[in-house]
Parts: structure tokens; C-alpha cells; sequence
């Protein structure tokens, strides 16, 4: 199939970048959108132009490095699937396809299609973890958990962390992300002796990274390759409320 | 890590407001309490209204002075109302204000919405659009009723009793004659549901409420309780309107 790119083209964090127009007509519908981009950059390299920089790692939707905003919408037209995931047989034959890096305050872009998530790792590394004594291996079911909140947690600890979320705000807020990392640790009884502090500290880290705010809007979730449900936000809003008030 | 770290580390919002309305959840829970509590007035707004439907001005304009013989309680609750529209408005300007520092360079292709669990539409991502309307708005109805013509340029009546009140009818029917006027107010009454009916919602949101299992009921309801407040505020300039036609 033939395909008309229009590609974010920038050498580093400090030029201005343009859109650049490619054209491929070789495209297989099997290809993934990230092969397609592999297979672009084999013909760039041919041409003596320098390749497309995209970030990308396992390919199989579930390490949160992929991810582009495709004819404005971030991990392109499928829900539930990372870039990666997204195959070539989506799009008509001979369609024009533009392709742009997330765009956030907060996510600089490093070049063309890369940006920095470190503001996520940041945010992570303000409380996105529960400190445990390592030690001998305690018995299972010797903590109980409830079913529901095993699911919900499970369904938010799926977060890869891809970014999506705040590429697809109108605001440009990381709040799902956020919450998803702080539910699904205060859904457990392991999460239960820093829930607190997390939540605050999380949540600051996130505002001083300068993600927007969230309006409630609800393109996040719609954007999210595993579909984190919204209620991840007001569960953290929740927390957030009553440990601020403690 | 120990409890003791956790403090609030505010840096946005109203400077004046306490550390927790000055983070981003804080912000939005400003946004939340102000806009239930404005809610709440415009209910009461309507309710009161509903007597302009009266065939006499007699049922409306003794609403209006009983209002009006408050005394110190109705200065305090229009000071109480300055506050909490100033609360909201500030706060909602402060906001988006934060979000186009969020992204400063803008994508290139429009963005489009993913559908699913979104509740990106008109409504959702115009709240700045339909709010500042709706404070336009409200000057204009302040100016014109609240500062209007009273007593001393004539508009007096008799109520039942012989008590001498203002005539706030007839400065409403005079008003709604005009249909220019009567366009702006159906027209901002659409902008008022518009804004409701993601308010509503993201009330729920922003207060932490929300369930997944109850998130499109209350969609909904938002849209239920956007029309019908602005069908209650839209009807009243028509039918005055058609009255003063004679119809």
C-alpha cells in the first residue's frame, strides 16, 4: 500500500522543528506502524538522510516506551493498543498520515518523534513504591486480599507509563498516570503504611513537573493503550482530600 | 519514608487560599465546592423566579421585597455570592491558564477525540468559553436589575397591605419586550447548561466520588440537570416576550 507521511522532524531540543513529508508505496498491511517507521528509515538511510528518531523496546505493548500522536491522536485510531500494536492494515491505501511527538511542557522533545518522561520517573520516585523488609518469603494468602480490590489494582498496576495520557490532555495533565501508580497501591494491604504520603508526595511531584490540571475530560483513559479507567483519579482525589486534611 | 514528609507543597492557585486549594487536586476542589454552592443558588434563582409566571405582578414583586427587607442578611449573602462567583472565576481563569503553560507548543494536526470513555465534547472543552460568557453576562443582569431603576425613577407599587415596593415586574416585562434582549438571555441560558452539564459530572470527579460503574449515569443526570435549568431560565424572557405581544 502507498502511504503520504508528514513526519515531526527536529535535530534536538533546542532547534525549531518542522514537518517533513515522506512518501512510501511499498507499505505492507501486516507491517506494525513502528515497522512501517523502521522500513521508512531504511529507505531514509538509502536516500542519505538522516533515519526518523522514535523510541521503541519490546514491541509487544507492554514496556510504555512507543508512542506517537498519529493524525492527532496519541497511539494513533485503535484503543487499547500501544504504537507498536497498531498495524498498517488500520489505515487506507494511500492515506495521508501525520505523525508527531507527545507534546507537553513537562516531555521535551529530545529529537523528531523522542521526547523525555523522566518528569514520570520523577513522580514515580516521589512514592510509587511500598518499602518492604526483604527477607524469607512469606506464606501466600497469610495477607488477605479481596478479589475486587486484587482486579482493580491489577487493572491500574497495567499502567506502562507510555505517556499517552497527558499527549492526549487538552490540558496536558499526567493525573491518570498519577493515579493509576497511587491506586493500585492503595487498593493493597502492603500500600496501606505509606498511602498518605504517597498520595501527597506523588501528587507535588506531579504539579512541580508542570503537568496542566485535570478538567475532567476523559480523553486520558480514551488514549490509554490499557484503558485505566477514570475512577483511578477520583479515587486519588479522594485519598489525596483526606490526607491532606489529617 | 515516614509520614511526617507528606506536606502540601502548593505553588499554583489564589495565593490568599489555604495551602490545600493551591495544589492541583485543591485547585479542582475550589472548583467543585464553588460551582455546587453556585448551583444551589441558581436553583433557588429559578424556583423564585417561577413567580414572574404569576398572571399578576402582585406574587412577584412581594418575592422580591421580602428579598429586598432582609436587611443585613442580604447584603451578607450578596457578599457571600460575590465570593463564591469570584472563587470560581478566578480560580477557573487561574486554571486554564495553567494548562497553556502545560503545552506550550500546540500539536500541529488537530487533535481528535478517541471516543470510549472520553467525555471530550463542545461542553467539556469549552468551560472557559461558556464561563466567560456567563460572567459577561452576569454583569449585564446585575447592571440591569440589581442597579436598574427603582423607586426614585418611578418604578414603585402598592403590595397587598398598602406597603410601597419596587417594581422590579414592570422593569422585567419592560425589558423582556425587547427581543434583542430576549435573544441574550435564551442564548446564555444555553451556555449555563452547557457548562452544568460537564460541571456536573466533573463535580463528582474533582470531589472524588466518582465510580467507574455509575460514570455514565452521571454524565447523564449532568445533561438532565444542565437542560433543565436552562429550559426553567429560557422560558421565562419567551413567555414574558409573547405577553407583552399580547399572544
Amino acid at each position: 500500500m502507498k502511504l503520504n507521511l508528514e513526519i515531526w522532524r527536529q535535530k534536538n531540543p533546542k532547534t525549531q522543528g518542522e514537518f517533513k513529508k515522506y512518501s512510501l508505496d511499498d507499505v505492507s498491511p501486516n507491517m506494525s506502524f513502528l515497522e512501517m517507521l523502521d522500513h521508512l528509515n531504511e529507505k531514509l538511510i538509502r536516500d542519505g538522510i538522516e533515519p526518523v528518531e522514535f523510541d521503541s523496546d519490546c514491541r509487544e505493548g507492554i514496556c510504555g516506551s512507543c508512542g506517537v500522536i498519529i493524525n492527532g491522536q496519541a497511539h494513533g485510531p485503535k484503543v487499547g493498543v500501544a504504537t507498536c500494536q497498531l498495524y498498517m492494515r488500520h489505515f487506507e491505501d494511500g492515506a495521508t498520515v501525520v505523525v508527531e511527538p507527545w507534546r507537553a511542557k513537562a516531555f521535551p522533545v529530545v529529537k523528531d518523534l523522542v521526547v523525555n518522561r523522566s518528569a514520570y520517573d520523577r513522580i514515580i520516585q516521589a512514592g510509587g513504591y511500598v518499602s518492604t523488609k526483604t527477607g524469607g518469603h512469606p506464606d501466600a494468602n497469610a495477607i488477605l486480599v479481596p478479589k475486587q480490590d486484587a482486579d482493580k489494582a491489577f487493572e491500574y498496576a497495567t499502567c506502562i507509563g507510555c505517556g499517552a495520557c497527558a499527549a492526549a490532555c487538552p490540558n496536558a495533565s499526567a493525573s491518570l498516570f498519577t493515579a493509576a501508580k497511587i491506586s493500585h497501591l492503595s487498593l493493597m494491604p502492603q500500600g496501606q503504611p505509606e498511602k498518605d504520603a504517597r498520595v501527597v508526595n506523588m501528587v507535588n511531584q506531579m504539579d512541580m513537573e508542570g503537568f496542566g490540571n485535570c478538567s475532567n475530560i476523559g480523553e486520558c483513559s480514551a488514549a490509554c493503550p490499557k484503558q485505566i479507567p477514570l475512577e483511578a483519579i477520583a479515587s486519588m482525589k479522594s485519598d489525596y482530600i483526606k490526607a491532606s486534611l489529617k | 519514608m515516614s509520614a511526617s514528609s507528606s506536606k502540601l507543597s502548593a505553588s499554583r492557585g489564589l495565593s490568599i487560599l489555604p495551602a490545600l486549594f493551591r495544589t492541583s487536586v485543591g485547585q479542582k476542589l475550589l472548583t467543585a465546592l464553588t460551582g455546587v454552592a453556585l448551583v444551589g443558588f441558581i436553583v433557588m434563582h429559578l424556583l423564585g423566579n417561577l413567580t414572574l409566571l404569576a398572571p399578576d405582578a402582585g406574587p412577584f414583586n412581594l418575592y422580591a421585597h421580602k428579598l429586598d427587607s432582609l436587611g443585613p442578611l442580604k447584603i451578607l449573602a450578596e457578599v457571600g455570592l460575590v465570593a463564591l462567583f469570584g472563587l470560581h472565576i478566578l480560580n477557573g481563569i487561574l486554571l486554564k491558564l495553567d494548562h497553556k503553560r502545560a503545552r506550550p507548543v500546540s500539536y500541529g494536526y488537530a487533535p481528535k477525540s478517541k471516543g470510549g470513555p472520553s467525555y471530550s465534547n463542545a461542553s467539556s472543552r469549552n468551560m472557559i468559553v461558556s464561563g466567560s460568557i456567563l460572567l459577561f453576562f452576569l454583569i449585564l443582569h446585575i447592571v440591569q436589575f440589581r442597579f436598574g431603576p427603582s423607586l426614585s425613577e418611578g418604578y414603585t407599587t402598592l403590595l397587598d397591605g398598602g406597603v410601597e415596593a419596587r417594581d422590579l415586574h414592570r422593569l422585567i416585562v419592560e425589558t423582556f419586550s425587547n427581543p434583542a434582549m430576549v435573544a441574550i438571555y435564551v442564548g446564555t441560558t444555553l451556555f449555563l447548561g452547557s457548562h452544568v452539564r460537564h460541571g456536573f459530572w466533573s463535580m463528582f470527579q474533582s470531589l472524588g466520588l466518582m465510580k467507574q460503574s455509575r460514570s455514565r449515569a452521571l454524565y447523564a443526570a449532568g445533561l438532565v440537570v444542565g437542560l433543565v435549568l436552562a429550559v426553567g431560565f429560557l422560558a421565562l424572557p419567551i413567555v414574558l416576550y409573547f405577553r407583552s405581544q399580547g399572544v
